[in-house]
């Protein structure tokens, strides 16, 4: 295990909130050094406008198709994850073996993620949830758009969900 | 032409696209594809509560909020203007399945007969709506990530703890959908 990622020995790291972000929630905190106006922030939008597109056209929104990866009667769901991250390595070992920048002329960070027990514990209650509620966080967002408003009731409760991970984190093994 | 685009894209195209954002997000602003953080932002700017894990700087994150918000409105983009005009086809083995515990309205890729307001004061409903949403909230966040976090852009960087909560995720659903589900289908 590679421990000099973390400045452990600095002072302030008892306070810094963002190295508790980076030690054991690594996900969605971005490498981003730059800041920028919030209208930069439109890009996002419309990248995320695509993937509702393509989250609701192939049915991955759908209860259905959710229970049927479970029963493993349909190669359907399988094939869209193990395809998309079989798109996603090639595209990570592209940008890391031709040093690929952003187009701000950032490098392309990537960050280590260290295991802990909540990888098994949290990993198995969410797929308690993913195949009952037939959603993972994303399509939630999408099939609102698309008019499931009472998606917004779990939409809701999987926020104070995530609001109680926080109140008892410090009491859950990790 | 129209009638592919309307009919249900099939894996190997929904697939790459989705893999796609992962270089996308990386090239236009450095970020690493991932969905469930955005319901920890929104805790950090709603009801922070003095809360260690919630008091960061969530407006540096809050390209992620425009991202959901994306996602949402092209769910209504596609359910609107790209409709698919048939029912959703579902595999004989699960609709007879279905049946059996009286679900048989296939209109909706979201099945009308359990997700709705009404349900949400009975027990099944509750079960499904609200607990079910709950645990997606806690056990995301406890696990460190979503499909989109570990499965796509944790395994699209190699990383072991997202290949072993990847698993997880297919271990709990697939005890939960054989044997859980059932029995709150029954209810």
């Amino acid at each position: 295990m590679n421990t000099t990622n973390f400045q452990v020995t600095t002072p302030q790291v008892e306070t810094n909130t963002d190295f508790e972000v980076r030690s054991l929630d690594t996900m969605c905190v971005n490498e981003s050094h730059l800041e920028h106006k919030w209208w930069h922030n439109l890009k996002y939008l419309v990248v995320g406008i695509a993937f509702g597109i393509v989250f609701v056209k192939a049915e991955i929104i759908s209860w259905f198709r959710i229970q049927e990866m479970f029963r493993l009667q349909s190669f359907h769901m399988f094939g869209v994850i193990g395809s998309a991250v079989m798109v996603g390595v090639i595209s990570v070992w592209l940008i890391r073996k031709f040093n690929i920048k952003t187009i701000y002329g950032e490098t392309i960070e990537f960050h280590p993620k260290t295991f802990n027990k909540g990888q098994v514990i949290g990993g198995l209650l969410f797929g308690f949830g993913w195949a009952i509620t037939g959603a993972c966080p994303g399509p939630l967002f999408a099939q609102i758009g698309s008019g499931g408003l009472v998606v917004a009731i779990t939409l809701l409760s999987a926020t104070a969900g995530t609001w109680v991970y926080g109140l008892v984190r410090e009491k859950l093994p990790h | 032409m129209l009638e592919t685009i309307l009919s249900p894209w099939p894996w190997y195209v929904a697939g790459p696209l989705i893999g796609l954002t992962v270089p996308i997000l990386l090239i236009i602003g450095n970020k690493s594809f991932g969905i469930s953080s955005s319901l920890r932002h929104a805790c950090a700017a709603c009801i922070p509560a003095n809360i260690p894990f919630f008091k960061y700087d969530w407006k540096k994150e809050v390209w992620n909020l425009f991202f959901v918000t994306g996602i949402l409105t092209g769910g209504f983009a596609a359910a609107y203007f790209l409709a698919n005009p048939n029912p959703v086809e579902v595999h004989p083995k699960l609709a007879e399945e279905l049946n059996t515990y009286g679900i048989t309205d296939f209109s909706s890729m979201i099945p009308q007969q359990l997700f709705t307001f009404a349900n949400l004061l009975t027990l099944k409903g509750f079960l499904m709506i609200v607990v079910g949403g709950f645990v997606v909230g806690f056990g995301t966040r406890y696990a460190g990530g979503c499909t989109s976090g570990h499965a796509i852009m944790g395994l699209s960087t190699l990383q072991w703890p997202s290949l072993v909560a990847t698993c997880c995720f297919m271990i709990g659903g697939f005890i939960t959908a054989n044997l859980i589900l059932p029995l709150i289908l029954k209810l």
